[in-house]
């Protein structure tokens, strides 16, 4: 019992001068809930711990130098060059740092997956809708990561001052000297005068190692403290509410598989570095400001903007002694900028449509909130279609079609592209509906054939469990827009007079667009007859004229959530 | 079963409170007594089971006291968890190993040359990747297989606070903005606003000297009147007879440049060579050189090396995002999102019969900015 003692000791020293008995009890007791998109932040979470790691190594030996010196190290092929002493001493992390290569390596592949867990992980919290109320701060933290995580990825990419990263660093300063006005100046500040000048390696590594991962630290554990404070939001099911949260307590549970994942991402990371080769910069060679290759790519969270860049028509201006850019400035700001300005301002812009302040912790089922998802599709088809122009030449090499074509492909798929996903994603999500609806009212089939006294054959159903039930019927819900109060029903309430009014309650229809759940199943009725459920029949196209199993109530009478000049969608048809 | 709380009142403690008492508990002997089910019961789900069931069984506890919670006392399968057990330590022990493996690997490999550090890399790689996943399986099929496997509910509680909390909060505001006179003295206030301007500004103006200003330095190269130009790489000047292949293409600098990359950046120039008669117009005529063209090799897009020549077609090819240019009709641009054809050297061969410049180029190369016109 003598570790029980010190232990206790331990304690009574730090309760003592700290008091944290009372709230480390309560949150080693934190509930967390499971399931396996909640692993996605954490992936990104234990990519940066992983990044700060071998990235604090690769400080010691890293020299953020532009002074040229003469290459005579253990890299023969490149005995004799002339380059930076930056170049010069990543080559010496590579082929004279024992563990050198593999911490550059573990690194730069850290990077892709803390970026590509960032976009999955943004992309999970979208389509469960998990950024409501009271979520939206975390979001648009959320977004800033993401920022900042683009910026950090480029100027480390760009450190070793090799012939691929400083194309990058070129066509940076291209786009900042596109921009109106202050352009020129911002490029010859942030180089110290013209390209690619002595400054940028020293400016970007101080960037680098120290303001963006100070800033991201902070965001990140300011993250952190508001998801803990706030308590995760959890998947619908069976005794899972609004105001409760189910799952495994922090400890031992969280922290023992929590801890283990952190293990898995190192060790897949480690794995990575031994096999997968990344960002050889010695086959690149230093950088000039006279050669290039072919196949030139960037990391991959950079290629929708390269893809943006390589899309947009060659259109300027000049007026009055001034050139006006569009073909740069455009692509590089527009596309990226209007997807962050959008993802921000969507958890407002949905609250205002749907007239929804509630707080939400249960999160939907993509396919039950159908336009949200539609457009997020939309928003991933515009993205995957700049991003994958951004590698044309690749595709077009690799699939041997017409360079020009795929870039004309591209200029038609990302407007074209968009609109059709948004299309085929609705359908689809209002056809799982169905499939759900379907599921609830007629049960799950059994497989047995049975044949009645009368010759006819049917088949045996059993009614979905319990489980599956609360999962089939969760829906989210709307508090809906303000409604004209009296009885003066043709004055609209406050908020939704004049176009703007009419706009948003036609958005509200949109958005709100759902098939009806069986009316037994849907006991919180809406008991008037602007009840979008009402509505059925804009979706509810298929002919299923069967008789409803007995279990379902399909008279006007029995239900209550139809009003009385609005029947049941089954009986309209 | 005291934690199932979906209706709780929400002055209630939080049933889940009593979870470390209860995990206790359960590894004492006849903890367990009185619960609804054997100790068989696979994957017993505590904390949300159906109210009236939930009620039966509080029925069975003591009034007052937290109940003990449901867990078994030992695995439900004894011969199961030993062998997970035994799963779990082999699994610490690989990770050990992998670890030394490490370590071992690090003084046993040496770098200094490229196979040596792919050896080096693969070593400690591996070893280092062993070492994780062995830790990270252990620990998982530890909690997977050993802890006893429980789901508690914690109750959530508004976010905002209460009416009265917050009237509070806004009166303590108001006491201390009342206290602190920023309303009623204007002139503290305006003067302090006005205070805090120039410190905010003073930082921007203290990035002043990050760079010089542009002035005129972009509409202009080092290439001037009489500049020789030499093959980038060799460094050695051409005269036209050098260079009489038609169909070929060199990369030129200007001679006594090689190290400045500064200048390169924008002097960089590329030569082809033409046959009699396949040039044309928009090329100027004056500025060649027995079918000999000097385009800037600074793409007009984004300032990438428009390094790829296609004979056949006479396409010049940026490599960064695809701007094409006719390189026999002055660079013109024939496909992509460059805007501007390659400006074109004017070139001549002077007394010694060298390739030299006319003058620098006659508009400012490489991407558009502002102050072009």
């Amino acid at each position: 019992m003598s570790t029980n003692r010190a232990l206790e000791g331990v304690g009574t020293f730090l309760d003592d001068r700290l008091h944290g008995a009372r709230g480390i009890r309560v949150f080693l007791r934190k509930v967390f809930p499971d399931h396996w998109t909640f692993l996605l932040g954490e992936i990104a979470l234990y990519s940066f711990i992983i990044l700060l790691l071998t990235g604090t190594f690769l400080t010691l030996f890293f020299q953020p130098s532009m002074s040229t010196v003469v290459y005579h190290g253990s890299y023969t092929n490149l005995d004799g060059v002339s380059m930076s002493r930056a170049y010069d001493s990543t080559l010496n992390i590579s082929f004279d740092v024992r563990g050198g290569l593999l911490m550059r390596q573990i690194h730069h592949w850290a990077a892709d997956l803390f970026m590509a867990a960032i976009m999955a992980h943004m992309i999970r919290i979208f389509f469960t809708g998990a950024y409501r109320k009271p979520r939206e701060v975390n979001w648009l933290i959320g977004i800033i990561l993401f920022t900042l995580g683009l910026l950090e990825g480029l100027f480390g990419y760009s450190l070793p001052d090799d012939l691929l990263s400083g194309a990058g660093l070129r066509i940076l300063e291209g786009v900042l000297q596109s921009i109106p006005i202050v352009g020129t100046y911002l490029a010859y500040f942030l180089f110290g005068g013209p390209f690619p000048g002595t400054d940028i390696v020293p400016r970007m590594y101080m960037l680098h190692v120290l303001l963006i991962p100070g800033l991201i630290l902070a965001l990140v554990t300011a993250h952190l403290f508001i998801m803990v404070f706030q308590k995760h939001t959890q998947m619908p099911g069976k005794g899972r509410t609004n105001t409760n949260v189910v799952g495994q307590p922090m400890y031992p549970y969280f922290m023992a598989k929590t801890g283990a994942f952190f293990f898995f991402t190192f060790g897949i990371l480690a794995l990575a570095g031994a096999f997968a080769q990344i960002n050889p910069i010695w086959l690149y060679g230093p950088y000039n400001a006279v050669a290039m290759s072919a196949g030139s790519q960037p990391d991959f969270y950079m290629g929708m903007l390269e893809g943006a860049l390589r899309v947009f028509p060659a259109w300027q201006w000049v007026v009055f002694g001034h050139t006006f850019a569009f073909n740069v400035f455009i692509p590089a700001l527009l596309p990226l900028g209007a997807l962050f300005t959008g993802a921000a301002f969507w958890p407002f812009i949905e609250q205002w449509v749907t007239g929804d302040k509630l707080e939400h912790h249960i999160n939907d089922r993509p396919r039950n909130a159908p336009t949200r998802t539609a457009i997020g599709i939309a928003v991933i088809t515009f993205y995957g279609v700049l991003w994958a122009e951004g590698a044309n030449d690749i595709l077009a090499n690799h699939f041997d079609i017409s360079l020009y074509l795929t870039t004309e492909i591209a200029r038609i798929a990302w407007i074209v592209g968009p609109i059709f996903a948004y299309i085929i994603t609705k359908r689809i999500c209002l056809g799982l509906q169905r499939k759900d609806v379907h599921l609830l009212e007629h049960g799950v089939e059994t497989g047995i054939i049975r044949q009645l006294p009368n010759g006819e054959f049917i088949e045996e159903t059993r009614p979905v469990d319990e489980e599956a039930r609360a999962i089939l019927e969760s829906r989210p819900h709307y508090q809906g827009l303000p409604e004209a109060t009296g009885s003066d029903e043709e004055v609209p309430a406050p908020g939704m007079r004049g176009a703007i009014g009419k706009a948003r309650e036609r958005l509200y229809h949109v958005i709100t667009e759902s098939v009806p759940l069986p009316t037994n199943g849907h006991a919180d009725g809406h008991g008037n007859g602007h009840a979008i459920e009402g509505n059925g029949h804009s979706v509810e196209g298929n002919g299923h004229a069967e008789p409803a199993p007995a279990a379902v109530p399909s008279g006007p009478g029995q239900s209550g959530n139809a009003s009385d000049d609005e029947p049941p969608a089954s009986d309209q048809l | 079963m005291s934690d199932t709380n979906a209706h709780g009142q929400p002055g209630e403690p939080a049933r889940g409170d009593d979870l470390m008492a209860d995990l206790a508990a359960a590894g004492e002997p006849g903890a367990g007594t009185g619960r609804a089910e054997g100790p068989h019961a696979p994957h017993r789900v505590i904390g949300t089971p159906a109210p009236a069931e939930a009620r039966t069984m509080l029925a069975d506890e003591p009034e007052g006291r937290a109940a003990p919670r449901e867990l078994p006392a030992d695995p439900e399968d004894p011969v199961r968890a030993k062998r997970a057990e035994r799963v779990v330590a082999a699994l610490f022990v690989l990770a050990m190993l992998a670890g030394l493996g490490f370590i071992a690997a690090y003084v046993i490999f040496q770098v200094h040359t490229v196979n040596n550090t792919l050896h080096s890399n693969l070593a400690l790689g591996i070893t280092m990747g062993i070492a994780f996943l062995a830790l990270g399986a252990g620990a998982t099929i530890w909690v997977r297989h050993l802890m006893p496997q429980i789901e508690v509910s914690e109750e959530r509680h508004p976010l905002a606070s209460t009416p009265e909390a917050r009237a509070a909060f806004a009166e303590t505001f108001e006491e201390g903005a009342e206290a602190s006179q920023f309303v009623k003295r204007p002139l503290i206030r305006r003067t302090l606003i006005a205070a805090t301007v120039p410190v905010v500004v003073a930082p921007i103006v203290l990035l002043r000297d990050l760079g010089p200003l542009p002035e005129k330095s972009l509409d202009h190269t080092v290439w001037k009147k009489g500049t020789r130009l030499v093959v980038y790489g060799t460094n050695r000047p051409l005269t036209p007879a050098d260079f009489n292949t038609p169909g070929s293409s060199l990369s030129v600098i200007p001679e006594g440049y090689a190290e400045n990359d500064d200048a390169l950046a924008k002097a960089a120039t590329t030569l082809i060579k033409f046959r009699p008669g396949q040039l044309q117009a928009p090329t100027v005529m004056n500025w060649t050189v027995n079918d000999i063209v000097a385009y800037s090799k600074i793409c007009t897009h984004l300032g990438c090396p428009a390094a790829l020549y296609e004979q056949t077609t006479h396409h010049i090819l940026c490599p960064c995002h695809q701007s094409t240019f006719d390189a026999a009709r002055g660079a013109t641009v024939l496909f992509g999102p460059a805007t501007r054809p390659l400006p074109q050297l004017p070139l001549t061969t002077n007394a010694q019969g060298f390739l030299v410049a006319q003058s620098d180029y006659r508009e400012p190369v490489g991407p558009s900015f502002w102050e072009r016109s």
